[in-house]
């Protein structure tokens, strides 16, 4: 598939979901327990890309020692947790990792 | 000063605040985009068309770790999920409106847009209303277009040994600061991370955000359930 079409496709998809939430779905679909598991879709699913980048190199074997990555995420993490804020746990996270790389 | 106009800029007013972060989420894209190897005017296309952060960024990922096309556009289908809980909440709110305007809104309907519109939805009941989701929206396009637009020169210029590409687990991992305070959160979050990495090499056709979701899904289905049967 081309590049344009991939991206083409992944818009109508992204756009179907909008457009069913405002227009195809009522609030009587989803009962109580269907919204409280939707709930953990964003715990359920965005560690899915995030410790494969963080664990895994290039070629997808584990990197476990000299990897600069799992303290910076370390760090970003507790940062985040401390301070509920985005900016601040993603900037801790960059200046710790380019710290362990270029200063340590 | 007509009422429509009034509610779109109080709108745009309402978002502001909720667009700092988007900023770097922008530039990053735009820059990670262009060193994975996407054209500026693909990258551009992209924002223009998908307008979705977390969409673009799995986009990208999956690419440049080789998944094929139908897995990249059922993961971001995956991402997207998360939105289905919105709806039921908003539809409420614009059931009297036009299928063009439903289209145009579904459009423009992005996370910190529907935050801020939902609570304004709940205080005001005027027939004007979405107006207000519309300045929001709008607000959220110009400045993810103008990020991206700026990561793309950006990208011409920041070298690779950066490592600029870390951002984006990082970003991810700072959408869900709200939840590492909750145990069942906490739980889940580890077993798709494990799931997936574990996975990666082995799961077909590089599925494995799906395959991590669902069975993380799942545990939180179990868990919730178990926490019920206790109280």
């Amino acid at each position: 598939m081309n590049n344009w079409l991939l991206i083409i496709y992944c818009g109508l998809i992204t756009f179907l979901t909008r457009f069913s939430m405002i227009a195809l779905l009522k609030k009587e679909m989803f009962n109580e327990r269907i919204r409280e598991i939707l709930s953990f879709v964003p715990s359920a699913i965005f560690p899915a890309i995030i410790f494969p980048a963080i664990f895994l190199d290039n070629s997808g074997d584990f990197q476990l020692e000299n990897n600069p990555k799992i303290m910076a995420a370390i760090i970003a993490m507790l940062i985040g947790i401390v301070s509920q804020n985005i900016i601040a746990t993603i900037i801790s996270g960059l200046a710790s990792y380019w710290f362990l790389i270029f200063v340590v | 000063m007509n009422n429509k106009y009034r509610v779109f800029l109080r709108g745009i007013f309402d978002v502001s605040p909720l667009m700092i972060p988007v900023v770097p989420f922008g530039l990053i894209f735009g820059v990670l985009s262009i060193e994975i190897g996407f054209s500026p005017i693909e990258t551009m296309g992209m924002s223009l068309i998908v307008f979705g952060g977390a969409s673009q960024i799995v986009l990208l990922q999956l690419f440049s770790g080789g998944a094929s096309s139908l897995v990249i556009i059922s993961s971001v289908g995956a991402v997207n999920s998360r939105h289905l809980l919105y709806g039921a909440v908003v539809s409420e709110h614009l059931s009297d409106l036009k299928l063009i305007w439903k289209i145009v809104i579904s459009y423009f309907l992005v996370d910190q847009a529907f935050a801020r519109s939902n609570e304004y939805f709940k205080k005001n009941n005027d027939k004007n209303k979405y107006f207000h989701l519309i300045g929001g929206g709008i607000t959220c396009w110009v400045i993810w277009q103008t990020t991206t637009f700026l990561g793309i020169i950006l990208g011409a210029f920041i070298p690779e040994k950066l490592g600029l590409s870390f951002a984006v687990p990082l970003t991810f991992l700072a959408l869900l600061v709200n939840d590492f305070r909750k145990l069942i959160n906490v739980i889940v979050i580890i077993i798709s991370g494990l799931v997936a990495t574990f996975g990666f090499n082995y799961v077909p056709y590089k599925a494995y955000v799906i395959v991590a979701g669902i069975i993380a899904l799942l545990t939180a289905a179990i868990l919730t359930k178990l926490v019920k049967t206790n109280e």
